[in-house]
């Protein structure tokens, strides 16, 4: 929806006589919201500049958008004529002694269960450290709290369907959603640092967690078991927190 | 995108019947050729430096400020939506808020100069939720002496 917010604020701005631009992801909204000036993208959604580590690619697409300032009269919508290449789609194998695909959330493996997740968690930190080192930063940190702390909090979370936030200034539900954000993290960028997954598309990666790790087996248990929970806080935390809507559809059970 | 048709059906009606205001007014502000103007990001991918606060749900939690010399490794996103890719910005801050690129426009003379503060939003909130503080970042924006503001989505 933030195609929606980005036209809002652009004639927000433009009627304080400030001059904007923007990207629309979403063309459809741009054309009902109308702000001054937009450069539609044919981009998937959370990459409005197309392509990661492509810095000319990013700048045609910047330039595109700021030269629209420069145009005579509006509004205008102008469609970007570049798409971004074709991802190989490649079969991500996870190069880690522990054989995952035994873990199951059945309730008699929960311990099996809770071991095979730190394994995995403990596995990927040589990859992450790597990650981290490689592009100087990482999106992991925005809970404060450690990986393996979350580990533990999410299988909790799915044995207990109770959080008992460790942090004092966030309440628990809000600390699961940061946690599950920061968990994904951790794992997109410590795969993507193995050799041949630096272009694996979103997709590849999408299913790699979710079909073949045991985080992604875990949270979708946890949205399983109390996405009908009578609890509002609980059902609203398993619906819309841990597992996309489009990679639940395709998963039901 | 995102091309609709690419969707699956259930995304695609997400989308198109996403309800969308309407407005009646067509502003339009002039400035100079690009080469002279002053550029700020204003993203809504809910983007922020790890020491500040994370976007909750709370009324009037909007934005957050973004210095212009941030540096790549202190910002992280906390947007309440997981149903957008996050992997591109995992990999490269770049394809969603260059903040790299515009500086190298800027070295290369396509513009005039960076803003000292870019802004980010929690771009899921409803648009007539976010006007009054947009209107404040405007007032914001032009302190800043900004004439060409590039908003991005997510």
């Amino acid at each position: 929806m933030c195609t929606r917010a980005v036209g809002a604020l652009s004639r927000f701005f433009e009627e304080e006589g400030v001059p904007t631009t923007g990207i629309s992801l979403v063309r459809l909204h741009t054309e009902k919201i109308k702000p001054p000036r937009a450069l539609w993208v044919p981009f998937e959604l959370g990459r409005p500049l197309g392509m990661p580590d492509d810095p000319a690619f990013q700048k045609r697409v910047m330039v595109a958008a700021l030269k629209l300032l420069e145009a005579p009269a509006g509004p205008l919508i102008e469609d970007f004529p570049e798409d971004v290449p074709a991802s190989t789609e490649e079969v991500i194998t996870l190069a880690c002694p522990v054989n995952f695909a035994q873990a199951t959330v059945a309730s008699e493996d929960a311990e099996q269960l809770h071991e095979s997740l730190k394994s995995e968690i403990a596995c990927l930190r040589a990859w992450y450290d790597i990650a981290v080192e490689r592009r100087g930063r990482t999106t992991v940190g925005s809970s404060g709290l450690d990986v393996a702390a979350i580990g533990d909090l999410i299988y909790s979370f799915l044995q207990t369907g109770k959080l008992e936030s460790p942090r004092n200034d966030i309440p628990p539900t809000n600390l699961l959603k940061l946690a599950s954000d920061d968990f994904k993290a951790y794992y997109f960028e410590a795969i993507t640092a193995q050799p041949g997954q630096e272009y694996a598309s979103s997709q590849a990666l999408t299913d790699w967690f979710w079909d073949e790790t045991v985080a992604g087996k875990v949270m979708m248990a946890i949205k399983n078991k109390y996405e009908n929970s009578e609890d509002r806080a609980l059902r609203g935390a398993a619906r819309g927190f841990l597992v996309p809507r489009e990679v639940a559809r395709l998963r039901k059970r | 995108m995102v091309r609709l048709e690419k969707l699956s059906e259930e995304e695609r009606k997400h989308l198109v019947e996403a309800e969308c205001p309407t407005y009646d007014m067509r502003p339009w502000v002039e400035g100079p050729p690009l080469n002279q103007r002053r550029v700020a990001l204003v993203s809504a991918a809910g983007l922020h430096r790890r020491s500040d606060r994370p976007f909750t749900r709370d009324t009037g939690d909007y934005y957050r400020v973004i210095p212009g010399n941030v540096k790549g490794d202190e910002l992280v996103m906390t947007h309440l939506s997981i149903n957008f890719d996050r992997s591109g910005f995992q990999q490269d801050l770049n394809v969603i808020f260059p903040v790299d690129r515009l500086r190298e426009l800027a070295k290369e003379g396509v513009i005039g100069s960076v803003a000292d503060f870019h802004y980010s939003f929690m771009g899921a909130h409803e648009p007539k939720n976010i006007e009054k503080q947009a209107r404040e970042v405007a007032v914001l924006l032009k302190k800043d002496k900004v004439d060409a503001v590039l908003l991005l989505p997510v």
